[in-house]
């Protein structure tokens, strides 16, 4: 790729607001992934009897919807980010890619 | 249930709890299976497959013409699309009749060993996807060694990948043996050859086309076969998961207990290691990398991924219902499910069986027979997705980048990668029958633990990092391969099962390696890298900005003509 192209992407604010948007909120997301996963491995691991305990008068307990909303969580939030990506990210990245051919 | 019978399935469920917890320390299971009788619908549903997949497979071959059609497909796929056939691609007979026979042996524990399958894919679509397609061509190492010497770099990549390939690969064969046996009536010899046959023909002629439109249609098989399972489980209770559960724990022999978390998770670092090697390993399959090639645009890409964790998430949530269905709909029942009709001899066929006997439940003969042929299809997809990116390795990175310096036409390469698909098709085969009746149990664990500590770092830090060198990154990736293959050999699941040591004398204590070599791979690459002031290494960082242009914004990328 010829130096000058590369210049001017990079100079370009618009690229530069991609960049740092797009990697905030992949990261955040990326650490509340870690968070609920590890943090429910540690709760199996060391509060055994919190989740084995039942919800008022009934036989399902808290670890049924906690497990099942730790897979339901993991779906949503990688729907969030494809959302957002293919609006607000492709808008930006079009922009950049306009700008750095004409 | 009288005392007495109760009593007798309290002393079975404990030993398929016993062999269960060992499953979540070395990857889904099938374990050695007892050969049943013959099961013509399922092997006449079967044969159905294979003549539809193999038309296809005709059209596929007509569109095949070049490299690119060959590895990627030519770009073609939709996110969509792509989506399913990654789906495809990891849900496997292991995780299908594995995870459903875990929770019917012991309820709650089944959905902790599901989550870890699927907590990778969102750290696949907000780090690696995008960039994947924007860097990439036909193989991970495309985008690990965008700006690295090639030839280092490359054969890294392609040892990280045919170490996972061949782990993977194995266990899946050994797994259609067993199944066959199981779920045919058929002899394990009989399997190998089909599956190393039908799956040579898909590659070698059809290419990735007619791999990812097997993918595609057994993906969609299995996901309907599951859904109407569940839907049918639920309908019994009134979609009232709390009236399934009182009646699970009114039948289970462990009763309460099949609520809450068993003997699966006992030691803290273990339960993390095992999570980051799926969680990491996930990101470093080079079959699933592949994937990201075959669509024509970052944007299809991360949609192809958005769907492909929709898709397997609830196939896990379906997989648990199916669980506790099986124990609601089996355990009162044993005359037509359980061992001579007692309980306390298991499953007929196994604990890997709960699925299966529950589609008879409720579909009857004719479902039973689709599901054993979806379980098995479901090999044969897995084996030939592995097959193709093993032999890209080989004839992409090692022949046509290494060998001749990149110096080689089309067609070349293609004959290249063709008599790879050859060669990988008779040794999983060779492997498969060398393997019937050694414990496998470990392989695809340890495929996952060496995706997780050797593909993934380099790949990330290359992408990530633009400090990153080409001697960090090839030290650091083999540090990572090589100390996840030794420490697991130390371990409990290799040591002593595989190996028959003593019990109690394997040397590395925790059930995976992952928690030790991902960040000795990330620090190796890093002090590395650091400590390199070679030429090559002034060359590596300078191009850092010109990866990074393309990787954020698709510039330049290969097929990408939209831009």
């Amino acid at each position: 790729m010829q130096d000058d192209l590369i210049q001017r992407v990079t100079s370009n604010p618009k690229y530069q607001e991609l960049k740092s948007k797009r990697s905030r909120i992949g990261w955040w997301l990326t650490w509340s992934m870690m968070v609920v996963y590890y943090g429910f491995i540690l709760l199996v691991a060391y509060d055994k009897e919190f989740l084995a305990t039942k919800i008022g008068n009934g036989v399902t307990t808290y670890g049924m919807p906690l497990g099942i909303g730790v897979l339901v969580f993991t779906i949503i939030i990688t729907i969030i980010y494809v959302r957002r990506a293919n609006s607000e990210f492709d808008d930006l990245t079009q922009e950049v890619v306009k700008g750095a051919l004409k | 249930m009288t005392r007495l019978s109760q009593h007798k399935s309290a002393l079975a469920l404990i030993t398929l709890l016993a062999l269960s917890a060992g499953a979540y320390a070395a990857g889904a299971d099938l374990g050695q299976a007892v050969k049943q009788t013959t099961n013509w619908t399922a092997i006449g549903m079967f044969a159905f497959f294979v003549i539809v997949t193999l038309f296809i497979t005709k059209w596929a071959a007509s569109r095949t013409k070049n490299a690119s059609d060959f590895y990627t497909a030519g770009g073609s796929l939709t996110g969509f699309q792509n989506g399913l056939a990654i789906a495809g691609d990891y849900m496997s007979a292991a995780s299908f009749l594995g995870i459903s026979g875990l929770v019917f042996a012991s309820g709650f524990d089944g959905l902790i060993y599901s989550i870890g399958w699927l907590v990778g894919w969102p750290l696949i679509t907000f780090l690696m996807a995008e960039r994947l397609r924007n860097l990439g061509k036909f193989t991970f190492a495309d985008v690990a060694g965008y700006r690295f010497d090639q030839t280092p770099i490359r054969v890294f990549a392609a040892c990280g990948s045919l170490v996972v390939v061949a782990f993977y690969m194995t266990a899946q064969m050994v797994g259609a043996g067993q199944l066959i046996k199981l779920l045919f009536g058929l002899d394990y010899l009989y399997a190998e050859m089909l599956v190393g046959t039908i799956m040579m023909i898909y590659v070698l002629f059809g290419g990735m086309t007619a791999t990812s439109w097997v993918q595609i249609i057994k993906a969609c098989m299995l996901l309907g076969g599951a859904t109407f399972m569940a839907f049918a489980v639920l309908l019994q209770f009134g979609f009232s998961p709390e009236a399934m559960f009182v009646k699970a724990i009114e039948v289970h022999s462990k009763k309460d207990a099949i609520m809450g978390p068993g003997a699966l998770i006992t030691n803290p670092i273990s339960a993390i290691s095992i999570g980051m090697a799926l969680m990491f390993g996930t990101a470093g399959l080079p079959h699933i990398l592949m994937r990201f090639f075959t669509v024509s645009s970052a944007k299809e890409a991360r949609k192809s991924v958005g769907w492909a964790t929709t898709w397997i998430g609830y196939f896990y949530i379906l997989t648990f219902i199916i669980g506790f269905g099986a124990i609601t709909n089996l355990i009162p029942n044993p005359m037509d499910y359980f061992v001579g009709g007692d309980i306390s001899k298991g499953l007929t066929g196994g604990g890997n069986m709960a699925a299966v006997h529950l589609s008879r439940a409720v579909g009857g003969n004719m479902f039973m027979g689709f599901i054993s042929a979806v379980a098995f299809a479901t090999i044969l997809a897995v084996v030939a997705g592995l097959t193709l990116s093993g032999a890209s390795a080989v004839s992409h990175d090692l022949y046509a980048s290494v060998w001749r310096k990149g110096r080689v036409d089309q067609a070349d390469e293609l004959r290249a990668s063709r008599i790879t698909v050859v060669i990988l098709g008779i040794i999983a085969v060779f492997f498969g029958i060398a393997f019937e009746k050694e414990n496998v149990a470990f392989m695809v664990m340890l495929a996952f633990v060496v995706a997780a500590s050797a593909n993934f770092p380099v790949l990330f830090m290359s992408v990530l990092w633009k400090d990153c060198t080409t001697k960090g990154a090839v030290t650091g990736g083999f540090v990572g391969l090589i100390l996840a293959v030794v420490l697991t050999v130390g371990s409990n699941a290799v040591w002593v099962l595989a190996l028959h040591n003593p019990k109690g004398s394997a040397w590395f204590p925790y059930d995976s390696a992952a928690i030790f070599s991902i960040p000795a791979a990330f620090l190796v690459i890093w002090l590395v890298s650091l400590m390199d002031h070679s030429a090559r290494a002034a060359v590596d960082r300078e191009g850092y900005p010109a990866q990074e242009v393309r990787s954020e914004t698709g510039i330049g990328s290969a097929s990408n003509s939209g831009r």
